[in-house]
């Protein structure tokens, strides 16, 4: 410690002593680490930081784009050609269903308008590319290039073509940072194709997800289709998951451990869709009348929420 | 200044404007995509050590907050993260500045290996504190690395404080 302490004569102004620097900085760092941690207070510094250094970032990941253009370049015409035929091909195996889709979306809802069901959400959205991923080893984030100019706020859930690839969780000026499904931690309300089950779907952190709380008899196969439930006012219900690949039953736990992987390519580069924020869902319904003496309070609200949802 | 206190060149004096194109560039390494491939050093770790070393009147803590700020924002972990490490890395390498300078370039890179592993171990140490998953072992190994580009690191970055060795006197520039 001797050098930082005693390096210019005592008769030169030295500013604060190291120590005691030291001791404020880690005591700011500390601070920011935990308010930005538990309170998610610090958005608009960090959106401030994110506008000075994303033009950086940007540049700084061109080499890599140059290169993936010049490969795709030079792939050739012979790889272009099969690969146009295929796309032909899969969009006329795909064209009769497309071309009933509209006719069966529309008596679809001519149906639910005629059985007094509120009608399904369409699902709109915008395409935004992905520019990098985070580099933060202990998450699993991408950045894409749309953001609060676009119109993108936090929650908004994020598809490619096969199914569904994370959520907005932070926002900025001209980016946006996604959190992936395979994020450790990370929750998707899911239905169970085949027997109609619902659970909860959470990454695992190293590419997987698992099925949790689901009990160790619980009708799950291996090659089960997961696919959001819709339950949770975030993901429109119906969109493909995840799929089973192993399930470990042991009947000294009380629950199953059920691991799937992710349908949609999750961690690949390229395009995804950003899906509209959902319609607000209806009021909760009213909590039992045993709970306390303020639901004449409540009741007086929900008239005035129901107003407000018809509005919508 | 001397490369290390036992050789005999004089070093012409650091110019501040060096310090931070320096400082900046490591930050431009560590935006790189190559950042993601394994074993790859954190940049501005080794810059700001080896500057907190050699200049740790101009090279301070304050610098290390900053740029651990900016390398939160971007890395998009939690903010406080790279600060902690950093101010702790660039406070420990200025105390040990006088000792380190001492020795040659190899021994020099060897004392500073503690210092590199223990920036990333701190902040191993914060994120599994509030529950992240060991990124697996891959993740210390980019201080080593930076160990070893310590002798290079050095060669560089006083590149533009060396004489030449024989000097004309009578040069007209």
């Amino acid at each position: 410690m001797a050098g930082i302490d005693h390096a210019p004569p005592p008769f030169f102004k030295r500013g604060p002593a190291p120590l005691a620097l030291l001791t404020f900085y880690i005591a700011v760092s500390l601070a920011i680490f935990v308010v930005d941690l538990r309170f998610k207070s610090l958005d608009l510094l960090r959106q401030s930081i994110a506008l000075l250094i994303d033009p950086v970032q940007r540049v700084a990941q061109t080499p890599g784009s140059l290169v993936d253009y010049a490969a795709n370049y030079l792939q050739g015409l012979k790889s272009l050609q099969n690969e146009n035929s295929e796309l032909k091909h899969a969009q006329l195996n795909t064209a009769p269903n497309l071309q009933r889709l509209i006719q069966l979306e529309a008596e679809n809802e001519r149906l639910r308008k005629l059985l007094a069901v509120k009608e399904r959400e369409k699902a709109n959205g915008q395409v935004a590319q992905i520019l990098y991923t985070a580099r933060d080893p202990f998450s699993r984030k991408v950045i894409v290039d749309k953001g609060q100019q676009s119109g993108i706020v936090a929650g908004q859930p994020a598809i490619d073509e096969t199914g569904v690839v994370g959520q907005v969780t932070r926002v900025f000026p001209f980016s946006a940072e996604i959190t992936l499904i395979t994020d450790k931690d990370q929750a998707v309300p899911v239905q169970i194709v085949r027997s109609g089950q619902r659970s909860v779907v959470f990454g695992l952190g190293n590419g997987q997800l698992e099925l949790r709380y689901m009990p160790a008899n619980a009708d799950v196969q291996v090659g089960d289709i997961l696919v959001t439930s819709g339950l949770d006012g975030i993901y429109l219900p119906g969109f493909p998951v995840a799929k089973v690949i192993n399930i470990e039953r042991d009947s000294a736990y009380s629950f199953a451990r059920i691991f799937c992987v992710p349908v949609a390519g999750v961690e690949n580069f390229g395009e995804l869709m950003v899906l509209d924020p959902r319609q607000a869902l209806p009021p909760a319904p009213p909590e039992s009348a045993g709970r306390g003496g303020d639901s004449s309070d409540k009741n007086g609200l929900r008239p005035k929420k129901k107003r407000a949802a018809k509005g919508n | 200044m001397q490369p290390t206190f036992s050789s005999s060149r004089i070093l012409l004096p650091v110019r501040p404007w060096f310090i931070f194109l320096s400082l900046i560039a490591a930050v431009l390494f560590n935006f790189l995509p190559t950042a993601h491939w394994p074993g790859m050093p954190d940049w501005v770790a080794l810059v700001l050590c080896f500057w907190s070393v050699r200049e740790f009147r101009r090279v301070g803590m304050g610098w290390a907050f900053i740029l651990g700020l900016l390398m939160d924002v971007a890395d998009g972990s939690v903010l406080g993260q790279h600060c902690f490490a950093y101010v702790l890395l660039a406070y420990a390498s200025a105390s040990l500045s006088r000792r380190l300078l001492w020795f040659p370039l190899l021994q020099q890179a060897l004392q500073v290996m503690p210092l590199l592993l223990a920036t990333q171990l701190v902040q191993a140490l914060m994120r599994l504190a509030v529950g992240a998953d060991f990124p697996g072992w891959g993740y210390f190994i980019g201080p080593l690395i930076a160990t070893l580009l310590w002798i290079p690191a050095t060669f560089i970055l006083l590149l533009p404080q060396y004489q030449p060795v024989e000097q004309d006197p009578d040069r007209p520039i």
